[in-house]
């Protein structure tokens, strides 16, 4: 069926181009916009931009085809995306989502004809504690029922603007629900930044020379304040939160030592992994900790540009993070002259557009470069060659806080906390089946245990640690204390009560990878689909042992050949699984022998309906 | 550390020497040891998505083809374990696109097909995905046949590097990744594609032909049919050692 395409003045185009610079680096943001004001990047708007940021189309295709957000077809006045974690799931979304399209008259995925609305599921958004969750045009829905829905339904159908629609509907909320030593009172801003410069001697703020202050060999005061901070991140042993656990001290050694004309500091709030949601918190109320720290970074690896990379479901925040960049510079925190020394930073905000993989640092950095977010080759690792192939610190929104409130109290304070390997206090995004969802800060060596006595959900049978990619552990396992020494996370805690069937989750996870394989390379690209199918075969009461078997075989080769995290780890939740909720599995096994997924007697019904048969003789 | 002491690595037991900034690949297939690979080829950057030719480095496991050489490393490629993967990740491509060998023109000259043979792949373990992917025929002498592209990336790579054309780009994510052209229409005709362009003359599949050389060649006297893809690959860098670095 061919439908007339709405063909919407490219004047918005002209206009967004004309607040870009021509440069490739600005293709994401650009496109961006116009998906916000076209609702869909049409032939005409590609041809544009292709023109002013000398980009060719085909690139151009590439990025609008990698990212969730972004659309070639015309996706309606109305775009509603569903969340689509497990633990809006357990919530109801499913069903929300068919009642909401019925509401509205549209099939999941397509737009209504005349051009209203359509409505798509899409990967965790981040309102775990706050679900069932949704987007409507690019700001959050959370806490959705069925009368939200009608009411939802209603306002669209009599085409009222989204900023006129209940606040009420938009409210997202922190709950932050215990805080330990780093999260309990927020520093006055600048409080950080001036504590690290002090430690080079106390004149170090009092009419400094610049030049003389840069030029590491001066020895000057404010030079020797950005080493002894660097001495003080070494001795907290902070490790970064996003996950690997590296240690950002020889990270930002390593920035600071490699000579280069510029160098970077990236701050990765892209906040993928399904069930997490700290980053938005800490960008919400401690968002000067998080810039604080940034520029800090800045100060001490010796960069003047700092970027703030960001999931696009957090585009809500957009106006608040504006205006707290805005006072910062208005106080001289940031800018070309901070606190008077002379040294230069500012912060910039990028916007992903619907991929989980771009929290991966190299993608990442394909992504603020302009590209599709696939991961580059291993090496060289972006602290050497990163964003323009100058040297790049990339570092969780959590890392920065915390480093931040290391340069303001000390390494050995920050030491004092948590367990030999992982020193300092954590943040837990507890999800799922509990009494108190929302954020748990606790020093690093609480047990699984503690934090669901603290949340209400002893009732337990699983709990899902550090996401999708991370560990699902059972009520056996649960003094295993949340650490780098045994369960490594990135603070990911979804919590499976005892009647939840732990093959829905599994289920929910192996789509959520063959959704969001970035696709450059075999295993992964491949492994997820296949896995994904021989997963829903079992659903669909096909499974047998040898489909059991092709999963842990698949889920080897994965891990061993895969090129980045998100296919190594990709299968570790259906190892888990297969382990520990075996049961799950069997129940829905009908056979001890194979069962092929191809249907032979289905694919013959073709035939049937063209001779007109469907006597038994024509069934096998 | 004197210059004349040549540095080296042992792979599978065997030591191989390196020269500085050399990959695992390249000083393999320098001393004449094959490790398969498909997305790689020497004469290009390589950009590790294959996955065919991952070796175990120290313990763990690296794509070859981009894992810098190190002396005194130990490096194991010719593993039944190795290997076994490498033939089910030569199966996962061909059950992700539609691949019909014996009615196919590059028969005999694809890798792909050569490299099933090397490595053993006797029937496929993975349903086919049987994917319906648009065949672009629209330009006189090049044919494009997404049925059959494997996606690594050469024909990208070459066009921005070599040719600096951009003709083609990926498009799509995961499973649904694809190739686009650089034109309004989308199309090879509209592109600035040439038959000279060295991007479409690379391709390691029957994705990217030129029209009109359809069995010029006979079946049965083409490149692999005449000598296993190992010993090809291994003597054709060979010679292009020789003719680099003498
Ligand atoms: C698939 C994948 C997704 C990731 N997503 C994130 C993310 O959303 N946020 C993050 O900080 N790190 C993420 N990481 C880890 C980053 O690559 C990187 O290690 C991290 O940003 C470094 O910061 P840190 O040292 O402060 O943790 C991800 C890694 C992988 C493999
Ligand atoms: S493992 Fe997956 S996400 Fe990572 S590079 Fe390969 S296809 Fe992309
Ligand atoms: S068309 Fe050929 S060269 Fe290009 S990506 Fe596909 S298989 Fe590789
Ligand atoms: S040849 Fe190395 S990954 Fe393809």
């Amino acid at each position: 069926m061919v439908r007339e395409e709405p063909h919407p003045a490219m004047d918005p185009v002209r206009e967004i181009l004309e607040m870009h610079e021509r440069d490739l680096g600005e293709l994401l943001q650009v496109l961006i916009e116009v998906q916000h004001a076209l609702h869909c990047v049409p032939d005409e708007a590609v041809a544009l931009i292709s023109d002013h940021l000398r980009v060719t189309r085909g690139h151009i295709r590439g990025v609008i085809g990698f990212y969730s957000f972004l659309s070639d077809t015309y996706l309606g006045e109305y775009v509603v995306y569903i969340s689509d974690n497990i633990t809006d799931r357990m919530l109801g979304s499913d069903g929300l989502a068919i009642y909401l399209c019925n509401r509205l008259g549209v099939t999941l995925g397509k737009t209504r004809a005349d051009g209203r609305a359509s409505v798509h599921f899409t990967s965790c958004t981040g309102m775990c504690d706050q679900g069932p969750a949704a987007l409507v045009n690019g700001l959050p829905l959370t806490r959705l029922t069925r009368v939200r829905m009608d009411e939802i339904a209603k306002l669209i159908n009599a085409r009222t603007p989204v900023d006129q629609w209940p606040a009420e509907y938009f409210r997202v909320e922190d709950n932050f629900r215990r805080s330990d030593v780093m999260f309990r009172r927020t520093p006055e801003p600048g409080a950080a930044l001036k504590a690290a410069m002090r430690r080079g001697g106390d004149e170090t703020l009092k009419d400094i020379q610049y030049e003389e202050a840069v030029d590491p060999s001066s020895g000057h005061a404010w030079r020797r304040g950005a080493d002894e901070t660097l001495k003080e991140l070494y001795r907290s042993d902070l490790r970064g939160r996003g996950g690997a656990g590296f240690k950002a001290a020889i990270k930002w050694e390593t920035c600071r030592d490699i000579s280069a004309p510029e160098r970077y500091v990236v701050c990765n709030a892209d906040e993928g992994e399904p069930g997490t949601f700290k980053d938005r918190v800490l960008l919400t109320s401690y968002t000067d900790m998080v810039f604080e720290g940034m520029t800090l970074c800045g100060y001490v690896v010796g960069s003047s540009r700092g970027i703030l990379y960001i999931r696009q479901e957090y585009w809500y925040l957009r106006p608040h993070l504006e205006a707290v960049l805005a006072r910062r510079r208005d106080s001289a925190l940031l800018g070309r002259n901070i606190l008077g020394t002379g040294f230069a930073f500012d912060i910039d905000i990028h916007w992903g557009a619907g991929a989980y993989i771009c929290g991966m640092e190299s993608a990442l950095i394909e992504s603020l470069e302009g590209r599709r977010g696939k991961p580059r080759k291993r090496w060289p690792l972006p602290v050497v060659a990163g964003l323009n192939n100058r040297p790049t610190v990339v570092n969780n929104v959590e890392t920065f806080a915390a480093a931040a409130m290391i340069a303001l109290k000390g390494g050995a304070w920050f030491a004092g906390h948590g367990t030999t390997h992982s020193s300092g206090t954590k943040l837990f995004c507890v999800s799922g089946d509990c009494d108190r969802p929302g954020i748990y800060e606790y020093p690093f060596g609480v047990s699984v245990r503690e934090v669901l006595r603290d949340c209400g959900g002893l009732e337990a049978q699983a709990v899902q640690i550090s996401g999708p990619s991370g560990t699902t552990i059972t009520r056996l396992e649960f003094d295993r204390i949340l650490a780098f020494e045994d369960l490594s996370t990135v603070g990911t805690f979804m919590v499976f009560g005892p009647t939840r069937d732990m093959f829905d989750v599994v289920r929910n996870f192996t789509h959520f990878f063959r959704h969001e394989s970035c696709g450059l390379c075999t295993p992964c690209r491949v492994g997820t689909s296949l896995l994904a199918s021989l997963v829903d075969k079992v659903a669909a009461g096909k499974g047998s042992p040898m489909d059991v078997e092709q999963v842990q075989k698949i889920s080897q080769i994965m891990k061993t050949t895969a090129h980045c995290g998100l296919g190594q780890t990709a299968p570790n939740h259906l190892l888990d699984s297969l382990v520990k909720f075996r049961g799950d599995w069997d129940k829905r096994m009908v056979t001890t022998e194979f069962v092929p997924a191809f249907d032979l007697d289905a694919a013959l019904g073709e035939a049937r309906a063209l001779t007109g048969r469907d006597d038994a003789l024509a069934h096998l | 550390m004197s210059p004349d002491i040549r540095k080296t690595f042992h792979l599978d037991g065997v030591e191989i020497p390196f020269r500085e900034g050399q990959t695992v690949f390249d000083a393999a297939m320098a001393a004449g040891i094959y490790i398969p690979h498909l997305c790689h080829n020497p004469d290009f950057e390589p950009h590790s998505s294959c996955r065919l030719c991952t070796v175990i480095v120290n313990g763990r496991p690296f794509a070859s083809c981009t894992q810098p050489a190190v002396a005194g490393q130990d490096v194991k490629s010719d593993t039944p374990e190795l290997n076994d993967m490498r033939r089910s990740l030569t199966e996962m491509l061909l059950v992700e696109g539609n691949h019909y060998c014996p009615a196919c023109e590059k028969s005999g000259n694809c890798r792909l097909q050569a490299t099933a043979y090397a490595l053993g792949v006797q029937y496929n373990h993975y349903p086919q995905f049987f994917p319906h992917r648009d065949v672009d025929a629209s330009h006189p002498e090049i044919i494009l046949d997404r049925d059959r592209c494997i996606l690594c990336g050469l024909c990208v790579r070459i066009s921005r590097r070599v040719d600096r054309k951009n003709v083609f780009a990926m498009t799509g994510r995961g499973i649904t990744t694809t190739i686009v052209i650089d034109s309004p229409s989308g199309l090879l005709v509209d592109s600035r594609v040439s038959r000279d362009d060295e991007a479409v003359q690379h391709c390691p599949v029957g994705a990217l032909m030129m029209k009109g050389e359809a069995f010029k060649v006979p079946i049965g006297e083409r490149r692999y049919d005449t000598s296993p893809i190992s010993e090809d690959s291994v003597a054709k860098f060979q010679a292009r050692e020789v003719r680099l670095h003498g």
